[in-house]
């Protein structure tokens, strides 16, 4: 099959390759780029641990093409570390409230609560279940994600008060 | 502070040993997405392989036409059994003790099954030339229900072993028929149920579901044709038995073989058996000699990979008027599908199921367990689960509440009257098992009163009369369940698979500057081990958990062992890590003692070195013994300091607990609304209380799905109905409870720190829970038993049998 030229800028660099237009967003990622952060694990858009964020919006990347991703700015779970290398807030609160455990669905996980906080700052308890229900974990039971992420948006909430 | 004026409890902090909610050392990986899981792996030239699947349940195949796949630009071969019968591995041993085609030999048994194997230069050539591959099936009569292939006319599945009335565990009696287990006293039971005052009866259906691991199942063999090596990487949660059976099954030597399990995506069972798709890889692995690569899809993994469950239980229970019981009686028809892959032990046929006298002391019993071949995937996992404990308590804790509608009792009366006393212990079961320890009372009492047990009772009364009188459409249901596991598998002399003894391993060895390494034959897949096992370790040994790396998964480096599943990684494994850090801790002594210039009984271990006894300002620190052992010439005793221990367990561990669910069901729409759920875990000496608690939610949620909506459906024509996760239940954030824990603890006597285990307990007594909640909602309207999945349209239909929808 041919392949198209393919440009988008990944957690802030700019990429260029050749792809089949067919190839999911999330095989290019892993595959071609070998960031490999984003997991699969049902190709239905089910489950959300192939999440990444496309222009502002979290997408499920096993199904979206990557011909469909053409110029986007994309940010996966490696995008959010630190630039010296240490865990990103939301990262380091799920490790402080044990919200992961075989880790499968965690990049996934932490990209999604990452966009929701940009998109509600103050979210309830409900705000958060309803927002990461996109999102399937078959180890946690939710619990502790939950309070990871509510943990996040205080201390996220505090860097900025700290910051004005 | 120096280590002169540290106190004891700060130098016990420092350790971060047993006892600590120690945050996970795996999840600065994790959470930046540096896990490396078998589909992360990438080799120079690696092909990937894929199959071409049965659409029928049960079909001959009369013809596989691969040409036009093979001919497709980068596919490499095409496989089909054809090619696998040369080598005798167009069938492979199951750990249950039956064979399994690992391609179709001839006709094929069930939807999904694997029948060509294609092998190309990337994924999705493999996906479009599996496309291609031409199949000519001949449908056969589909046999989708348990009882109906055991009648005498039914149509013959295993034709392989058609005639052949001697199977792995005993006689057949029918060629669907694949063996009968039979424990307890036979003729003693049914007399204690001919004179009983009360024998409630009922039959207790656990569905066929699935472990469905976030990670599907998956493998890398390489073949390195000039050193003979094969590497095979995969999710496995028994690397070491792999590597035995591979070894077995394919004639290459066990030392020319390396299984490694990378960061496993979650297993609960799915992940025990040998799949088609490790054997196909590794053929094709040696044949091309190019690493290749097969990961299943979702579909792939729930259609043909190890289901759970599936068992029919017919129960009688009788008791005396007042409610004490005096005897069991339970007969299961065992679903396995086409061939027979559970994962018990080899003298267990159906598991532990014999421990289904539950939490009670119920002095007569008698199970039989017939296994039965149908049209389904084959299986029978434990998922999260000790080899059928999880059906062994649905049916005592459904059985139970049975009982105590016939009694007109409360439930939670009648389970406190029949319950072990903790004087009874070690207890010795009539099913055969001998309870190491527990205090059921205790744990009881202290979740009724945590719950408000009696005003629970008296809110559910109110809202049931409101519900009578027109006021509300909504019922109250209060889940009850106390539940005793075993777990731990097992003592050598009665526990095997294969052949291979259930025994565990950890070799740890001491750096010269006080640090450590220690490896194991268990393999996480989310448990965390790399954060517990160190924990154990510094408690043990003296040597802070920060200091102490972690490994499994390697069988090139690590220590045989029988892997992770069963929650046995902590009975097996975790005792021998223990008594691994007690042999260098002996040896430690004898250095100190030289050290500090005494005889080696006077000296004494104190946290994290080694004190001369009564002159606590005389000692010799684990960091200071450990640059010694390696760089000191102490006369008689060896230079190094590290140690290496194979545990076989005296004995099974016994869990327990006690749960209690509330819940409202809305009769019209059928949903089921969770307001409370209690557990109550006693899990013996606790390691890490953090991630103690993680794993109780993560099993409560795998419960509420089970119990709620999970499972395998297939129509009568042997077509699996929730192939996809858009119809296999699975929870979100949106509709899981938050849960409540609690816990009491009872060590356990036999284990070197009193650990039990506790992975599986939430599985093991929240299904029941949940049921139980839903059943006792429609208690006052006479429904007695009404199966799983109690998901909205089985409510709603359950509320309109019932006469509720008016």
């Amino acid at each position: 099959m041919s392949k198209m030229h393919v440009k988008m800028t990944v957690n802030g660099k700019a990429v260029e390759a050749l792809a089949e237009p067919r190839t999911l967003l999330i095989h290019f990622l892993r595959e071609d780029l070998k960031i490999t952060g984003p997991h699969i694990g049902c190709e239905t858009s089910h489950c959300g641990a192939c999440t990444v964020d496309l222009d502002g919006k979290s997408v499920k990347a096993c199904t979206v093409f990557v011909a469909q991703a053409n110029g986007a700015e994309v940010t996966t779970v490696e995008g959010l570390v630190n630039d010296d290398g240490s865990l990103g807030v939301i990262q380091e609160m799920f490790r402080e409230h044990h919200g992961l455990q075989c880790g499968f669905c965690t990049p996934g996980m932490i990209t999604r609560a990452h966009l929701l906080l940009q998109e509600n700052p103050t979210p309830s308890e409900e705000d958060i279940r309803f927002g990461i229900a996109g999102n399937l974990c078959r180890c946690t039971g939710y619990q502790n994600i939950v309070k990871a992420i509510a943990a996040s948006a205080d201390a996220l909430n505090a860097q900025k008060e700290a910051a004005e | 502070m120096n280590e002169q004026t540290l106190t004891p409890e700060q130098r016990t902090a420092n350790l971060k040993g047993m006892g600590t909610s120690r945050k996970r050392v795996e999840d600065v990986r994790f959470t930046q997405g540096k896990g490396n899981y078998v589909d992360d792996i990438k080799m120079d030239g690696m092909l990937f392989g894929d199959f071409v699947r049965s659409p029928y349940a049960h079909a001959r195949v009369k013809n596989i036409d691969t040409s036009a796949a093979a001919a497709v630009p980068g596919v490499v071969a095409v496989l089909t059994a054809a090619d696998l019968e040369p080598l005798g591995l167009h069938w492979m041993p199951t750990l249950a003790g039956d064979k399994q085609m690992v391609l179709a030999d001839g006709k094929v048994l069930f939807q999904g099954q694997e029948v060509a194997y294609v092998i190309a230069e990337d994924r999705y050539i493999a996906a479009d030339a599996a496309e291609l591959v031409e199949v000519d099936y001949e449908e056969l009569p589909v046999v989708v229900d348990p009882f109906k292939a055991l009648e005498p006319d039914a149509p013959v599945l295993r034709e392989d072993i058609a005639g052949n009335m001697e199977g792995a565990h005993g006689p057949r009696k029918h060629n669907n028929h694949i063996f009968t287990w039979e424990q307890g006293d036979k003729d003693a039971t049914e007399a204690v149920l001919a004179e009983a005052d009360v024998v409630a009866e009922e039959m207790v259906y656990y569905h066929r579901t699935h472990p469905c691991p976030l990670e599907t199942c998956g493998c890398v063999a390489s073949m390195d044709k000039v050193t003979g090596k094969l590497t095979l990487y995969g999710t496995f949660q028994a690397p070491h038995a792999i590597r035995t059976v591979v070894s077995l099954i394919s004639g290459l030597a066990e030392h020319n073989i390396r299984v490694i399990s990378p960061d496993i995506g979650g297993g609960f069972g799915n992940k025990v058996g040998a799949y088609s798709g490790y054997v196909c890889s590794v053929v094709a692995s040696i044949v091309t000699g190019k690493p290749v690569k097969w990961v299943e899809d979702r579909m792939e993994n729930l259609m043909s990979t190890a289901f759970a469950r599936d068992y029919w239980m017919q129960g009688k229970i009788a008791a005396t008027k007042e409610g004490k019981i005096t005897g069991l009686w339970c007969h299961t028809t065992a679903d396995h599908g086409g061939f027979d892959a559970c994962a018990d032990p080899t003298k267990f046929p159906a598991g532990f199921m014999n421990i289904c006298t539950g939490s009670y002391d119920i002095p007569t019993a008698y199970l039989t367990v017939d296994g039965v071949y149908t049209n389904k995937a084959p299986g029978g996992v434990a998922y999260r689960c000790s080899f059928r404990v999880t059906e062994a308590a649905y049916f005592i804790e459904r059985m139970i509440e049975i009982l105590a509608i016939r009694l007109n009792m409360d439930a939670a009366e009648l389970r406190r009257i029949n319950f072990i006393r903790a004087d009874q212990f070690p207890y010795q079961s009539a099913l055969g098992w001998e309870y190491d320890s527990g205090d059921y009372h205790t744990a009881w009492d202290k979740a009724m009163k945590a719950v408000g047990y009696d005003g629970l009772r008296a809110e559910q009364a109110q809202q049931l009369a409101d519900f009578n009188a027109g006021k509300t459409r909504k019922l109250m249901g209060i889940g009850l369940t106390h539940f005793t596991e075993i777990v731990g598998a097992g003592p050598v002399k009665n526990c095997d698979i294969l052949g291979l003894g259930m025994f565990d391993s950890c070799e740890i060895r001491i750096h010269p500057t006080g640090s450590a390494i220690a490896r194991l034959g268990t393999i996480s897949q989310g448990q965390g081990h790399a954060t517990t096992f160190a924990q154990i370790i510094a408690s043990e040994i003296g040597i802070p958990a920060d200091d102490i790396t972690l490994e499994e998964g390697d069988t090139d480096t690590a220590p045989y062992g029988l892997g992770t599943y069963g929650s046995r990684s902590t009975p097996v494994a975790g005792a021998a890590t223990a008594m691994a850090g007690r042999k260098i801790r002996a040896k430690a002594q004898m250095i100190a003692a030289y050290l500090l210039e005494v005889h080696d009984d006077d000296v004494e271990f104190d946290v994290d070195r080694f004190v001369v006894t009564g002159a606590p300002e005389r000692f010799k620190t684990m960091k200071e013994i450990a640059f010694a052992a390696y760089n000191q010439a102490i006369p008689g005793i060896e230079p190094g300091l590290e140690a290496v221990s194979y545990y076989d367990p005296p004995n099974m561990t016994y869990p327990f607990g006690a749960y209690v669910c509330v819940l409202d069901i809305d009769v019209d729409t059928g949903e089921a609304d969770i307001r409370s759920f209690y557990a109550l875990d006693d899990c013996g000496t606790r390691i890490n209380p953090m991630i103690i608690e993680g794993q109780v939610h993560g099993g409560l949620t795998e419960a509420l799905a089970i119990a709620m909506g999970q499972e395998i459906a297939y129509d009568d024509m042997g077509n699996v109905k929730t192939g996809t996760l858009m119809d296999f239940f699975w929870p979100t954030a949106w509709e899981t409870p938050n849960y409540q824990t609690d816990w009491t603890t009872t060590p356990s006597p036999h284990h070197p720190i009193g650990a039990k285990g506790v992975g599986e307990s939430p599985n093991v007594g929240g299904v029941p829970c949940f049921s139980n909640a839903v059943h006792d909602a429609f208690r006052s309207f006479g429904l007695t038993q009404s199966h799983m999945p109690h998901d909205h349209w089985r409510i709603w239909k359950t509320a309109n049998g019932l006469g509720l929808h008016g």
